[in-house]
Order: structure tokens, then C-alpha cells, then sequence
């Protein structure tokens, strides 16, 4: 009897958190006819004209393959930064660590639009619009702080005898790193390129700012500014929201534990 | 093997705490020493030192005859032993011990015959492909011993090796740490919180307070000998009783204290002092007495009774001890007076 | 003394500096000029479409202008008042759902991966969803609303100014009620369950324990969250791009989305930097009342 309340209430909340995912995918294999019809809750005619307009008509793998390189590219360089400054952040007394705190805390609550001019003048200077490395710059910036708050507080979870045997072992703190401390840190780091890749994949601000056509264009603007033509074909646009919703649901998926580990740690402490 | 020599070592940290006030010790080549105190006297604050893990605020440390005082762990040639064992979990058990082999360059042939010898002498030949999380603790601990004693180190640290081991396992462990000690004649430097380890082990006995060493000597002289009232009743179990001089007859000097352990007092009807029996713990092979005194001091008095009849509860007993069991304190600084 | 601690101390605070210098490196390069560089410009003028005129020093002309904007005012009313709704929403949801998954037993994975997907998915994508859901012709909404006779049958969320909030705070809420609940989960699980069963042997029921003793303990992570999401919600700039692109007319427009369309639309470079400017110091004053209520409030528990 105690329990039931928090059942309805858990129910109802399930339901609606996952009930757009659902009617997201409903909509996505409803036929363009019956979309704007007061479709019913279970389709009952399904097809794939939608997924089939997107790849030929839009060539969708285009925006796939610019989300992908710019992500892989950010985490290759957020990874090796933030791991080797969360060390340091973690184990090494020095001058302005505070200091160094409190900057990587506050560029995290910047408002991504406060730098937007300089930055698109600079990379139009540069000639960078319009390309990867352009995006890739101001992506490790706003996603290195987060990887460093999470590598921080895994790195203080490591206890420190395992360095000092090594030390005693006759390896320098920097040796003592690499052959001890970072194959330890593997779950840590795993967990930093997770969400540096969710982080890039979803990022909506700078893409749309500083890539300019089509041909680079990531997943976020191109499934947006789907809507800039016609009438919105939200046949298309909807299959185009599965499509990018997949590779986050199957990372989720697969490293749910993970996740919530990495974030639940990273917030206890503080 | 070299000595390792402390010289006015001192440490206070940043923050104001002071955790080694001033501490001179010479420990000879060969020697096991074990550094034994409460929690907090600094025990394994003074190992950490040795070790270079810590820097002294003052004072020297050598090893060996050189002064390491600023040198690295790395530099030193010691091998640590930690509480928790510290053993890299992400390697075997093999490529733990031949870590530090590797790390300073020694000949993978010498170092693997190192190994060899190592895990056959401490029978750990059959783990050597494991990794650290499918041993045992006791398995773990042999290991951690193996990875310094194949450095063949200018000496031993060991920060308190057995306390995490079953009380089963841990007096078999001492007794191979003895025979180990004995065979291959290592300076030994031991953290303990455990009088009776440090009786057991060691062949000097450091008895620490507070960031201060109170008596260096060998067992049984700490034992037989305390310098003073803490040594006295930190070392031997239960604790040495202590009472007014007063009461067992000696009047000078003013304020003296005595102290007798509970072993050496004989309860029966005739002694020195009056008592009635307060409570009577069975122990086995003895009983543990808790004798109130007559005097206004409240703190029980103990007695360890062999034999099948003790006095029942209540009963009135005296208590008697041989003059030469009977020791004496300055009843001020607590220092020994015999 | 210290001649000993200070020679290896030195050696760890330069192998820190090196391992660090990257990091605050990106830190430099990638925001901390710009945020200059946007401060500087915010004080020239400079149009894109007029390159002629140059870039003359305006000084505070800007910030005049946009003092005397009406699309600016509404701009700013809107992200605040935005940021005062919603938040305490996505707490007390946030909350609720963490307190779920705390006392859940069966379906936790499923819970967990519920609360997981939404926080996830990319913000767009989310507002586009639910954008269809409320689509006048199209949306379940809307429909559901029909049925049950709430709204009429013409009736269009996004031509009204005021109506047009709903979806863009229903998308804002669904997406990170689930990151609030994580951190809140989070707080949750260090407390001490033997608290609770002490509380109950003193006969606190459940609502009672919820207000005297989880509330309490949880206040370190819900501050944690409700800053999180203050600051998020001040710099709001996606949702509302996706589902109303600002409209009907500027009704629903954030001042993030104002300033993006000056600068990325109208090439003003030099205002819409202003506008930028402006965005930078509503967070910044956010943050800083923020970090003196928090040093008030650890003070005055210390009671």
C-alpha cells in the first residue's frame, strides 16, 4: 500500500520521459499521409519512405561523417589534456591550483555565444571556417572542463601508495604515471571520451556558427535546418532525429553503469 | 647492508602540526629494529622520512653512510612494504616483482633469476602469473615482501605488514618474517601499533609518543626496564599496575610511583597490600583479577592468577610482588628512578 | 628550515606546470581572449555588410543602443523569467525522479536508461520531437488537448506569444530533468540509510523523513544543480532556435538567440557583441550571487 503512490508516480514519470523517444520513432515510420492526420498511438501502417528520402535525396551521411571526424578529433585531444592536468590537479601541490580551478570551473559557465564574434573572425582570418580544425578549437575548450572535473576526482580515488611504490621502485613521478597510475586511470578516461563524444555530437551553437555549407554541415544543423525549406517534412526531419539519436542511445546503452558513475563522482565531490 | 642514522630529524607540516618533534636513532647494519607507539606518536611519519617520501623540516638522514636527506625515494636503494600492500593491480604477479628490476635497468636475465629465487624462497612460485586481485592476503602480503627483498635494498621498511591479516595467519607470519630476518641478515626498519609484535620481532624496540622516541632497547630490557610510566604500561598486557609508592612502603623520594605487572603479583593471605576482588575474568589457562585497593584510587588494580580456585568476588585478598619485579617512577616526569 | 621541503617541492610544481600548460593553454586561446576580444569589439562598431565604414571606437554606444532596444529588454525579460520557471521545475521533477530511482527495486535499468536517453540525445533533436508533438496539425498534444476539449480546434501553439512558452519549456524541462536527477541521485545514495531507520523507530513517517532529514542533507547537491541549471537556463540558445526560431514575431526570443541573429544575420558585428557582452555578465552576476548565498549559507550552518 506504501509503495503504490511512488509507483504511479515512478510510472508516470517513465512514461513521460520515454513516450517522445517512442513517438519519435512511431512518427519517423509513418507514411507522409497519415502524419498530419491525428495519427493513433500504435502505427498501424509502417514505412521506411522517410529513411530512404534522407540518405538519397539528402545524402545524410554526409552530416554522419562531419559529426563523426569533428568528434573523434576533439576526444584525441581532450584526452591526453585533460588526463595529464587532472593529474596534476589531483596529486601535485603547486602555486595557483586553486586558481587553475576556479578558471576551468568558470570557462564551463560561459555562454557559448559571448565568443562566438572574436572566434568567427579570427577563423575567418584564419581561413579556418568551414572546416574541422575550426570547430575542433572551441569544442576542446568547452568540453575539457568537464573531462578534467570527472579525471580529477577519479584520480583522487587512486590511492597514492600505488605511486609511491613505484617511486620507491626507483621510478620518476612522471614514469611512475605512465607505467602505474594511467593503465589505472583506463575506466576513468573511458568515461571522459564518452561524454567529450556526446558532448561534440550534440553541440548545436558553434556548428551552426562556424560551418557554413552543406558539405559540413553536423548532425544537429543539418536536422535542423531541415526545416528551412518547403513546408517542414517532418516525415524526414523525424527520420533524420532517429538517425542521430542512434549512436547516443547505443553509447547509453552500453555504458550506462559507466556514466552515471563518472557523473554521480565527478558531483559528490563538489 | 648499510646502518641508516637519524640525526635531529624533525617534521612539522604546514598547516602548524608538528609530527616529529626531535628523534636521533642509529640503526646498525643488519638490525631489526621496530618503531611501535599508539596511533598519532608519528611512527609511520618517521618510516615515510627514511623513506623519502617525506622531507624533513630539520635534521639530517643517512643511509649507508651518505647523507640522503635530499634525495628522492627513487635515489635511496630502500624497499617499503605498505599496510595496504600497494601491489600494481593491472600486473602479475611476476612483473610485480620484477618492476623495479626493470625500472633501474637490471639485466632481464639477473633480474629474472632474482625472481626465481625470490618467489621459491617465499613459495610463491605458482602465483607468479596471477594478478594481485585472484590472491589471497596472505598471498598479497608474501608478494609485497617478495617485490622489496628482490631489490635487494640497503634495507627494509615495513609499515605494519601483518595488521591486515586473520590473528590466525598473522602469527605464522611472524614467524617466517623471524626466519627470513635470520637468513638473510637485512636491515629491517618496523612500523608497529602492537606491543606484542614489537616484543616479538624486534631486536631493538623504539617505543614512540608523540613525535618522540621514549625508549630504544632490546625487548626484554623495555620489558623488564621501561624508562618511564608510558613505556611501562604501553609495553606488556595487561598493563603494568601503578599505584603511590606510598602504599607499598617507600616513602622516598616524595610523590615516587610504583609499578608492578599484573604476572608478577602474587594474591593470597599475606602481602603488602589489602584488596577485595572485584571482578574475575576466566582466560583460559589463567584468570584475569580486577582488585579494588583500599585507597581512594578508583583505577582497578590487575592480578593474573594461575591455577584451577581463584579468590571468589568480594573476597578480601592481600597482594604481594618480589622487591625485584617492583619498579619505580618519579612521580612528576614519570622517568625511572631504579 | 624549509630548504629541504622547498628543493623537491620544486621539482613537483614544475612537472605540474608542464602537465597543465596544455589544458590552460585551450583555456587562454579558446575563451578567455575571445571573452576579451568580445569585450573590445562590443566597444567598436562594426557592420560586415558596410566594410567601408571601418571599425571606429564607439566606446559604450552599443550598450547604449541596446539599453534602448525594446527587442533587447524583451530579450532579457524573457531569458529570465524563462530561467525562474523552469528551474524550479526541473528540481522538484529532478528530485522526485532521483527519489524513484533511489527506492526502486524492480526496473532500475529500465529507469536508469530512461532517465539516461533524454539527457543524452542531442538538444535539437529534442526540441524538434517535441516541436512535433505540439504542431497544430500534427502534434499528439495538441490533438490530446482537442479531445479532451482544452483548446479549440484551430487552435496553434505557436502563434501565440505567450502559449508558445509551452513547448519550448516542456522540451527544456524533458531534457534535463534526468541530469538533475543523476546529480541528485548522486547526493541521495551518501546519505546514511541508518539515519532513516532511526527516524523511523521514532515513528517519522515518510513525508516527515523526506522534509527533516533527506531535504537537509541533499541541500549541498541540490545548490550544486540549481546552479547548474540557472546557468544553463541564462544562456539558453538551442531550444528555442528549434522550436519557435524566436517567434511568434520575437515573443519567445532568449537574448543568446537575439544576439546570435544580430551577429550571424544582420553581420552587426560590434553590437551584437554588446549583446554577447550582456549575455557573459547576466551569468556572471548569476554566478556571483550565487557563490556569496553559498558562502553565507555553509557559514551560518557551522552553527
Amino acid at each position: 500500500m506504501r509503495r503504490n503512490p511512488a509507483g504511479v508516480a515512478g510510472a508516470a514519470l517513465l512514461t513521460m520521459l520515454l513516450f517522445p523517444i517512442y513517438w519519435m520513432i512511431a512518427s519517423s515510420v509513418t507514411p507522409e499521409s497519415r502524419l498530419f492526420q491525428s495519427p493513433p498511438l500504435v502505427p498501424s501502417t509502417l514505412s521506411l519512405d522517410h529513411y530512404r528520402a534522407l540518405f538519397d535525396e539528402r545524402d545524410f551521411l554526409i552530416p554522419i561523417r562531419n559529426s563523426l571526424v569533428v568528434a573523434a578529433m576533439t576526444t584525441i585531444v581532450v584526452l591526453p589534456v585533460a588526463t595529464l592536468c587532472a593529474y596534476a590537479l589531483a596529486r601535485l601541490r603547486f602555486r595557483g591550483r586553486a586558481l587553475l580551478l576556479a578558471l576551468i570551473l568558470a570557462v564551463s559557465m560561459f555562454p557559448q555565444i559571448s565568443i562566438v564574434p572574436p572566434l568567427y573572425l579570427i577563423l575567418r582570418e584564419l581561413r579556418l571556417l568551414d572546416t574541422y580544425p575550426g570547430l575542433v578549437l572551441p569544442y576542446v575548450t568547452f568540453s575539457a572542463p568537464l573531462a578534467v572535473w570527472l579525471l580529477t576526482g577519479f584520480f583522487r580515488q587512486l590511492s597514492p601508495e600505488l605511486e609511491e611504490a613505484a617511486m620507491l621502485d626507483g621510478a620518476s613521478r612522471v614514469r611512475a604515471l605512465w607505467d602505474v597510475v594511467l593503465p589505472l586511470a583506463a575506466p576513468g578516461v573511458a568515461t571522459a571520451a564518452i561524454l567529450t563524444f556526446l558532448y561534440c555530437w550534440n553541440e548545436f551553437l558553434f556548428a551552426l556558427s562556424f560551418m557554413l555549407g552543406p558539405d559540413r554541415y553536423t548532425v544537429p544543423v543539418a536536422v535542423t535546418l531541415f526545416r528551412g525549406r518547403y513546408q517542414v517534412p517532418w516525415g524526414q526531419v523525424l527520420a533524420a532525429t532517429v538517425v542521430a539519436t542512434i549512436p547516443v542511445a547505443l553509447v547509453v546503452l552500453a555504458f550506462q553503469r559507466r556514466i552515471v558513475a563518472g557523473l554521480s563522482a565527478g558531483a559528490s565531490k563538489g | 647492508m648499510a646502518a641508516v642514522r637519524l640525526e635531529a630529524v624533525a617534521k612539522t607540516y604546514p598547516n602548524g602540526h608538528t609530527a616529529i618533534h626531535c628523534v636521533d636513532i642509529d640503526i646498525g647494519e643488519g638490525e631489526f629494529l621496530v618503531l611501535v607507539g599508539p596511533s598519532g606518536c608519528g611512527k609511520s611519519t618517521l618510516l615515510r622520512l627514511i623513506a623519502g617520501l617525506e622531507t624533513p623540516t630539520s635534521g639530517r638522514i643517512f643511509i649507508g653512510g651518505a647523507d640522503v636527506t635530499l634525495l628522492p625515494p627513487q635515489a635511496r636503494d630502500l624497499a617499503m612494504v605498505f599496510q595496504s600492500y600497494a601491489l600494481y593491480p593491472h600486473m602479475s604477479v611476476r612483473d610485480n616483482l620484477a618492476y623495479g628490476l626493470k625500472v633501474r635497468g637490471t639485466d632481464p636475465a639477473v633480474a629474472a633469476q632474482r625472481v626465481a629465487d625470490v618467489s621459491a624462497a617465499l613459495d610463491i612460485e605458482g602465483l607468479l602469473d596471477r594478478r594481485p586481485a585472484q590472491l589471497s592476503g596472505g598471498e598479497r602480503q608474501r608478494v609485497a615482501l617478495g617485490r622489496a627483498m628482490v631489490r635487494q635494498p640497503q634495507a627494509f621498511l615495513l609499515d605494519e605488514p601483518l595488521s591486515n591479516l586473520d590473528p590466525a595467519l598473522r602469527a605464522q607470519a611472524r614467524a617466517e618474517l623471524r626466519r627470513l630476518h635470520r637468513r638473510l641478515g637485512v636491515t629491517v626498519v618496523y612500523v608497529t601499533h602492537d606491543q606484542e609484535e614489537a616484543m616479538t620481532l624486534g631486536g631493538r624496540v623504539a617505543v614512540m609518543r608523540d613525535g618522540a622516541i621514549e625508549q630504544v632497547a632490546p625487548p626484554l630490557d623495555v620489558y623488564a626496564r621501561p624508562a618511564n610510566t608510558f613505556v611501562a604500561r604501553f609495553i606488556g598486557a595487561p598493563a603494568m599496575n601503578l599505584v603511590p609508592a606510598t602504599l607499598v612502603g617507600i616513602d622516598t623520594p616524595a610523590d615516587a610511583v610504583a609499578g608492578i605487572r599484573p604476572q608478577d603479583v602474587t594474591v593470597g593471605a599475606n602481602g603488602q597490600l589489602h584488596a577485595i576482588v572485584d571482578v574475575v575474568e576466566p582466560r583460559g589457562h589463567d584468570y584475569l583479577l580486577h582488585l579494588r585497593l583500599d585507597s581512594r584510587d578508583s583505577s582497578p588494580f590487575l592480578a593474573v592468577v594461575a591455577g584451577l580456585a581463584p579468590p571468589p568476588v568480594g573476597a578480601q585478598v592481600f597482594l604481594a610482588f618480589p622487591p625485584d619485579r617492583r619498579h619505580l617512577f618519579d612521580g612528576r616526569t614519570g622517568t625511572r628512578l631504579t | 628550515m624549509s630548504r629541504h621541503v622547498a628543493a623537491i617541492e620544486q621539482e613537483e610544481r614544475l612537472l605540474a606546470r608542464w602537465l597543465v600548460a596544455p589544458a590552460l593553454l585551450f583555456i587562454l586561446v579558446g575563451s578567455l581572449v575571445p571573452i576579451a576580444a568580445t569585450g573590445w569589439e562590443a566597444l567598436h562598431g562594426h557592420d560586415l555588410r558596410l566594410p567601408w565604414l571601418g571599425r571606429p571606437f564607439v566606446g559604450v554606444a552599443n550598450f547604449v543602443e541596446a539599453i534602448q532596444d525594446p527587442r533587447f529588454t524583451s530579450a532579457l525579460l524573457h531569458t529570465v523569467t524563462f530561467a525562474v520557471v523552469t528551474v524550479p521545475l526541473e528540481i522538484a521533477l529532478g528530485l522526485a525522479l532521483a527519489l524513484i530511482m533511489h527506492t526502486a527495486h524492480r526496473g532500475r535499468a529500465l529507469i536508469r536508461l530512461a532517465t539516461l536517453l533524454p539527457w543524452a540525445i542531442p538538444t535539437v533533436v529534442a526540441a524538434l520531437v517535441w516541436r512535433f508533438m505540439f504542431d497544430a496539425q500534427a502534434g499528439i498534444v495538441t490533438a490530446l488537448l482537442r479531445t479532451l476539449d482544452v483548446v479549440g480546434e484551430s487552435f496553434d501553439w505557436f502563434v501565440h506569444p505567450l502559449a508558445a512558452w509551452v513547448p519550448i519549456g516542456a522540451a527544456d524541462i524533458w531534457k534535463t530533468t534526468p541530469f538533475v536527477a543523476i546529480l541528485l541521485l548522486a547526493g541521495l545514495q551518501t546519505i546514511d540509510p541508518a539515519l532513516h531507520e532511526a527516524a523511523r523507530m521514532d515513528g517519522a513517517g515518510g513525508v516527515r523523513r523526506l522534509v527533516t532529514i533527506t531535504l537537509p542533507l541533499l541541500r549541498p547537491a541540490l545548490v550544486v544543480a540549481a546552479a547548474f541549471r540557472m546557468l544553463d537556463a541564462l544562456r539558453m540558445f538551442d531550444v528555442a532556435y528549434v522550436v519557435t526560431g524566436g517567434g511568434p514575431g520575437t515573443a519567445t526570443e532568449p537574448l543568446s538567440l537575439y544576439a546570435f541573429i544580430v551577429l550571424m544575420q544582420r553581420l552587426r558585428f560590434g553590437y551584437g557583441s554588446a549583446l554577447s557582452v550582456t549575455v557573459f555578465l547576466l551569468t556572471f552576476a548569476f554566478a556571483l550571487m550565487w557563490v556569496r548565498a553559498l558562502g553565507r549559507s555553509l557559514v551560518g550552518d557551522r552553527t
